[in-house]
């Protein structure tokens, strides 16, 4: 981890954490489904651009949310034409090890396909998955694997 | 066609009931519920040997040391029950001589090992006999000789000699077990490769925890590795020389190469290639490197495993729409589903004995491990929990070792990942004892055959 990926994980705390006390609902994330539809892990590459998108248990079809978000990050990456991305894909833990490798990677990819429609190069976008090795909630149950199951566009440089 | 398989099955069990008949006979085919009884007595010891071998291995009696590790196995296995020693009536070396098999009936035993530990030219020699004590006769006897650091194999290999004397199979004691050893927070487990014996001792780190490593297996000599790396945040299939430490990429595709397995001839490594949002099934023969597809379906196909024989393959698919098993023929013709049942299946293993397949499988939220028939008939599940996958046989096909993960709460406390054992008869379920937190085991085959 660079000191610039700290720093800005410090950045991202801290204004998360204004967000969160300027809002006085509830904090939790709810789910719409089973996708994850709050905003407890979600970072930001931008202002008003979140750097993640959700899934439902197995599946790796994009929701109409998840399709707005990757519209604004497609915007964003065409504003910022030197930025490459990483797209990580991931699966909760309720699935076998292998299986959830192959469906991190497809999710990652469905996401990539989304960016590129919106016009973002493919030579831009690379792609990993991380099946089900690197959850954001360490909890079991149905809200922290609703967290999991993501794909998150990170920089790349 | 089930009639004519049936009666293979019948005669194949009958003559290797005649070849392994004696008085005393142990059945492996039923759940075991009353082990048989019988004695380890302590390998005797003259007291030059005991002073020598307390130099060299730092071992207060080596005699009682090795009969620790035959008892130990003995009893893991579910089929034999060691009596305690502090009830044998007879000293070692007379036992071991002419046992007074009165005393050893009156306690009950109905086999009895006895033996004797040497040094000569520096090296650890064993002679044990197998009695069998209502017949009172000796029913094996054999002698070896071996570096004295591997006395602890010496136990394996005696227990490995009693196990197929007296239930016909071969054993399966002198083997390794190679998995995922896991640290720390599950959010940024540290995992590192490691191989232990297959009782939980001598275990050695092969990589350091600097990259997330995965799913490690055995080729068919035990002295290769094939295992996903992270490596550079690349995830590859990777190949390890044990003895030498050297690693190597072997699936140097463009995107993501996971779910390594050797032929049973080790010549090749089957694994999956993600790219574009879709896996599929290739092959890599290890000298020309030369790369052959496998399947080629727009779905997920990944966990491949040969038949013995390599002329079949089984694999996981979403092709239906959800994870399911399917068998094809090596060259990926013939793609038939085998799997039927209410969930989802993964992790397909073909058994040594070619005859059934072990697998994962969800649910109602629970996890089995199961097998079922290579036609995908007589499923049976072995084991329920909340979370479990990854079985992976014993050499000779009779126990099933896969990792179980336990809830969390939502810091993460809780949790835990540990190997667990089970007969393929659905008795006899122990957890499996490692150092750390383990995953993804692999069992190899007999070390000494």
């Amino acid at each position: 981890m660079s000191l610039n990926k700290i720093f800005r994980n410090i950045l991202l705390v801290i204004s998360a954490s204004i967000l969160l006390s300027a809002c006085a609902v509830k904090t939790t994330g709810k789910l719409q489904g089973d996708v994850y539809t709050g905003k407890d892990t979600v970072e930001y590459l931008a202002s008003g651009v979140p750097d993640r998108v959700f899934f439902a248990t197995n599946e790796t079809v994009l929701t109409t949310a998840s399709r707005e978000t990757l519209r604004k990050q497609a915007s964003w990456l065409r504003k910022n034409s030197k930025i490459n991305v990483v797209l990580e894909g991931h699966a909760d833990e309720r699935g076998t090890r292998e299986y959830n490798l192959a469906l991190g990677e497809r999710r990652a990819n469905a996401a990539k396909d989304y960016l590129m429609t919106y016009g973002i190069s493919g030579n831009r976008i690379s792609v990993i998955s991380y099946g089900k090795e690197r959850p954001v909630d360490s909890g079991s149950n149905p809200l922290a694997w609703s967290k999991n199951r993501r794909s998150v566009t990170v920089k790349a440089n | 066609m089930k009639k004519v398989i049936f009666l293979i099955y019948v005669s194949l069990f009958i003559f290797n009931w005649g070849k392994a008949w004696s008085l005393i006979e142990v059945d492996i085919t039923r759940g075991n519920l009353n082990p048989l009884p019988l004695a380890v007595s302590p390998l005797s010891v003259d007291q030059n040997s005991k002073e020598k071998f307390k130099d060299l291995l730092k071992l207060e009696d080596i005699g009682a040391e090795i009969s620790k590790v035959v008892e130990n196995n003995l009893r893991q296995s579910g089929l034999f029950n060691p009596l305690d020693p502090k009830a044998f009536l007879q000293k070692p070396d007379i036992a071991h001589v002419k046992p007074r098999f009165e005393d050893w009936a009156l306690i009950k035993a109905q086999a009895l090992i006895t033996g004797e530990v040497k040094i000569v030219d520096e090296k650890l020699r064993v002679e044990f006999r197998l009695w069998d004590v209502l017949a009172g006769k000796e029913i094996m006897a054999l002698a070896f000789t071996t570096v004295s650091e591997n006395w602890r194999r010496v136990g394996h290999i005696i227990t490995d000699k009693v196990y197929q004397r007296l239930t016909g199979e071969k054993g399966y004691f002198d083997t390794r077990i190679i998995y995922v050893a896991e640290e720390g927070l599950k959010t940024s487990r540290i995992k590192k490769l490691a191989i232990m014996d297959q009782d939980g001792f001598n275990t050695k780190y092969l990589t350091l925890g600097n990259e997330l490593v995965l799913t490690p297996r055995f080729n068919p000599t035990n002295q290769m590795v094939t295992y996903l790396s992270y490596f550079k945040n690349l995830p590859r299939v990777y190949l390890l020389d044990i003895e030498t430490g050297i690693q190597e990429v072997v699936g140097d595709f463009p995107g993501m190469t996971f779910a390594p397995r050797f032929s049973p001839d080790g010549k090749k490594i089957i694994m999956s290639f993600a790219k574009d949002g879709n896996s599929d099934i290739y092959t890599m023969d290890l000298e020309s490197r030369e790369v052959e597809k496998i399947t080629n379906h727009p779905s997920i196909d990944t966990s491949p495993s040969y038949s013995p024989d390599g002329k079949y393959i089984c694999f996981n698919s979403d092709r239906s729409g959800y994870q399911q098993i399917y068998v094809m023929r090596s060259d990926g013709s013939k793609v038939k589903r085998i799997s039927f049942g209410n969930g989802l299946y993964g992790t397909p293993v073909w058994s040594p004995r070619g005859d059934l397949i072990a697998f994962t499988k969800l649910h109602k939220g629970k996890f089995y491990i199961g097998v079922m028939r290579i036609d995908g008939t007589g499923e049976r599940l072995l084991t329920e929990n909340y979370y479990q996958e990854a079985p992976s046989w014993s050499p000779n096909g009779r126990v099933l070792i896969f990792y179980r993960e336990t809830k969390s709460d939502s810091a993460g406390k809780g949790f835990s990942a540990k190997l667990w054992s089970i007969d393929l008869t659905g008795y006899n379920e122990r957890m499996v004892k490692t150092e750390t937190d383990a995953s993804d085991p692999s069992w190899s085959s007999l070390l000494t055959d």
